[in-house]
């Protein structure tokens, strides 16, 4: 019977996820409002498939949280953690403090004690690092400036979460409790705890320097995947009940154990790991927070409901464009900042239910409150797509990070777009021979570093007009499009066909469809970026068998006049899924065939050299 | 009648070239005139033997120009020959393809003709030294013509002399093209310079 009731419950969160995420990703909305309906949808107020019990389905799924925490770590290395210290620190704690000192005095307006003023305020100035980390992810912001400062701040709300659980207490009304808060909470003296505290965090990074590494090393030698995964799993929980023990949150611990080991050789494995457990608790907790929004309580109280959540956006919106504007964020981040960072977070669940024990709140605030906050959460991915839709493309859809480089070269022949890892070998063999090149990149970094070694290279967004003008479109001959994104390679080569018509264009394609995308813009001269070297590798492992060099050279470069021409052949049909698919199988087919004849030699290539034999 | 030429151009490094790039120049714009520049086609000697068959097939007189290399063609046009002369096409059963082309060597040596005798130190002269390209013509069935030939090219300098040579080269392409010659009286000479001697004393064959 109890396993029933879990399958059943299983089944209903695994069906409402499979039906609504696709269809909200569909709509452009996003997996996370898809994951969010669905929990509306099978909460007790609607379909009434879970019951109010979905408290405890959140409590398990706020690990997936934890995981993100994790699997992020893994992708900060200790020193770029290092790098973001100042925003962590300074915007982080600006926006912390600021927003709870502005709700603070908004709710003392609103007629609050100043205890239960304070807590709302702390309580409402975290945001939901599930939402906005996914959301940025899913959107591809999470390394653009705008992205790592909402991370930074989110990281900054973890951290804050420790000071605030030890001050709630403290506010409690009667004094009694807080004297019994106090005696409960703080039993060692506060540099004891301190003390603790900075023990742990030893504990964790030297654990996973020097006990965690050789474990997974020795694991990973028995070849028993599930045993890796279990490790993995087993590691997070650990941390996890460690950090709870000292007071510390489960989240910033596995987020820690993440950085440590983002070094080390497992880093991969562990993230293709967690990666599944982290996306299925995710969901169910985006799902929790939609089945736990108390609907007869925002029937009853629609103005006031909706007032709060809108309140509490606007605050927080106007005063993370303000930190935004404070800490010289570029415009077009700061609004991605801002929208990203708006709603409440998933701490304020705890952080009510804690203040409602502790009796900060009494239980219909607490209510009110956690509407306010799931709600904010509900409506955060709208507010991300009118940042997408509505207020980044003011900004030039893709605004440099910083401004082009003067260009005081004008008549090169060649103008280079892209001096990454395919671009700089053109330039270079292009220099050999003495042509002069204009090139344009715009990864900041990599311009500084090639203009170190004394290259010419100037930082600028090449699909930009005035830009290819500055760069001498109209004399050159040659436009080189070597930029390493599939979208700025054709916006490019779109800017380039519309104003200079004469100047010739070489693309650097990255697999097939990128070829037919260029193909159908009317480019002829695609090289696709792969290609060259797959087909050097299968001389080499040819000549490894025993094939004589030349004959493996000319099957390679049989192969490759058979792959252009099929390209070609192939990209008429790219806009039709089905079509493509059936005259690509056709195409293997007929490489198939080509590739037996050659080999039973009805028709083979390179037949003068053979001996004649009458046919 | 028209003839269709088919010119087979091979020369590895045209940029130091001093008198094959005037030559093909001066052909270049002739109509009915095909250049197959062999070099420039097939630069990783990857040959399309469908194609060049197929420009085999679509003409009538095949002119060989380049330089001669060690008394022979630079190398892409014996992979060429080797390649596109294939059994069942240019020789063997049902290999009728060629048959009764006219086939033409146009070179430029480096020595002087006097240089090309038994008292000379090229010993042979280069007639005989083109007998491969003879006997290949005439294996596949076709006529093969007293080559033309540019003698004494290392020291060539004089612009004049150059052009003088350009212009009967379109002259005996056009003739060709035209059907403007004898067959039988071609057939007869050593060197095809022998019939053009006076378009241009600048060009002189036997003066060298």
């Amino acid at each position: 019977m109890e396993t029933e009731g879990l399958l059943f419950q299983a089944f209903i969160y695994l069906f409402a996820a499979v039906i609504s995420v696709p269809v909200a990703k569909r709509l452009g909305l996003g997996s996370v409002l898809g994951y969010l309906l669905a929990g509306v949808a099978i909460g007790p107020y609607v379909l009434g498939l879970v019951g109010h019990g979905g408290g405890g389905v959140m409590h398990v799924a706020e690990f997936g949280v934890v995981m993100m925490l994790f699997l992020v770590g893994l992708e900060l290395r200790p020193n770029l953690l290092w790098r973001l210290r100042g925003p962590i620190l300074g915007t982080g704690g600006l926006q912390v403090i600021l927003t709870t000192l502005a709700i603070t005095v908004l709710a003392l307006f609103a007629g609050m004690t100043i205890q239960q003023a304070l807590a709302i305020g702390m309580i409402f100035s975290a945001s939901s690092t599930a939402i906005a980390l996914q959301t940025l992810s899913e959107k591809g912001l999470l390394t653009s400036k705008g992205g790592q400062t909402s991370f930074s701040v989110l990281l900054f709300q973890d951290i804050a979460v420790i000071p605030i659980l030890a001050v709630l207490p403290l506010l409690a009304v009667s004094n009694n409790a807080g004297i019994r808060a106090l005696n409960q909470n703080s039993g060692e003296p506060p540099w004891v705890r301190g003390l603790i505290v900075l023990g742990v965090v030893v504990a964790i990074v030297l654990g996973g320097r020097f006990l965690i590494r050789p474990v997974f090393r020795y694991l990973a030698s028995i070849r028993l995947q599930e045993i890796f995964t279990a490790a993995g799993l087993l590691l997070i929980v650990g941390i996890a009940l460690a950090m709870q023990k000292v007071g510390l949150s489960p989240a910033l611990g596995t987020f820690l154990a993440g950085v440590v080991l983002a070094e080390s050789e497992y880093r991969h494995e562990l993230e293709s790991d967690i990666g599944p457990f982290k996306g299925l608790l995710l969901g169910l907790f985006f799902i929790s927070v939609g089945a736990s929004i108390d609907l007869p309580l925002v029937k009853e109280r629609p103005l006031l409901i909706a007032g709060l959540v809108f309140g509490l956006l606007l605050v927080k919106f106007l005063l993370l464009l303000l930190i935004g504007k404070i800490t010289k964020l570029e415009k077009s981040q700061y609004f991605t900042f801002a929208f990203a960072l708006a709603q409440g977070g998933e701490f304020a669940f705890v952080l009510i239910s804690f203040a409602a024990q502790n009796q900060v709140l009494n239980e219909g605030m607490g209510n009110t409150l956690v509407a306010t906050v799931a709600l904010s959460m509900v409506v955060s991915p709208f507010l991300f797509t009118i940042n997408e839709k509505l207020v980044q493309p003011r900004f030039s859809s893709r605004l440099p990070d910083r401004e082009a480089d003067e260009i005081d070269e004008k008549d090169n022949p060649v103008i280079l777009a892209g001096f990454g890892r395919f671009g700089h070998i053109v330039g270079r063999v292009l220099n050999l021979k003495g042509v002069r090149t204009t090139v344009l990149d715009l990864d900041a970094d990599q311009v500084a570093l090639v203009r170190k070694l004394g290259l010419k290279v100037f930082y600028g967004d090449a699909s930009r007009l005035e830009l290819l003008r500055a760069a001498g479109a109209d004399k050159a001959k040659l436009l080189v499009v070597a930029v390493g994104e599939e979208e700025t390679s054709l916006l490019i080569i779109e800017t380039a066909q519309k104003h200079f018509p004469n100047l010739k264009i070489l693309a650097r394609a990255f697999g097939r469809d990128h070829a037919y995308r260029l193909l159908e813009q009317g480019v002829e001269n695609i090289f696709r970026e792969t290609l060259g070297s797959s087909l050097d590798l299968s001389v080499a492992a040819l000549r490894a068998l025993g094939f004589r060099a030349y004959e493996a050279q000319r099957a390679a470069r049989f192969f490759r006049d058979y792959d252009e021409q099929s390209v070609r052949a192939l990209a008429q049909y790219a806009k039709n899924e089905k079509e493509l698919i059936f005259q690509a199988r056709e195409q293997i087919q007929t490489l198939d065939q080509l590739m037996e004849t050659e080999r039973t030699r009805v028709h083979q290539p390179d037949s003068g050299w053979e001996p004649p034999v009458a046919s | 009648m028209v003839y269709r030429i088919l010119v087979l151009f091979a020369h590895p490094a045209l940029h130091k070239s001093r008198i094959n790039r005037q030559l093909i120049a001066t052909i270049r714009d002739l109509e009915n005139v095909t250049i197959n520049d062999l070099y420039e086609e097939y630069s990783d000697f990857y040959i399309d033997v469908k194609r060049e068959q197929q420009l085999l097939i679509d003409h009538d007189i095949i002119i060989f120009q380049h330089p001669f290399y060690w008394y022979s063609s630079p190398a892409i046009l014996k992979q060429w020959e080797d390649l596109v002369l294939e059994f069942g096409f240019a020789y063997g059963p049902g290999g009728i393809k060629l048959q009764q082309k006219l086939a033409l060597s146009a070179i430029t040596v480096g020595g002087p003709l006097s240089a090309y005798r038994r008292d000379g130190y090229n010993y042979f002269t280069i007639r005989e030294l083109l007998t491969p390209f003879e006997q290949t013509a005439r294996f596949c069935g076709m006529i093969y013509l007293p080559p033309f030939v540019i003698p004494g090219a290392l020291r060539m300098r004089e612009k004049e002399e150059i052009s003088g040579y350009s212009a009967v080269y379109r002259r005996m392409v056009e003739d060709l093209r035209d059907g403007r010659f004898e067959l039988s009286r071609l057939q007869q000479l050593n060197y095809y310079n022998e019939t053009l001697e006076e378009i241009s004393s600048k060009a002189s064959f036997y003066g060298n």
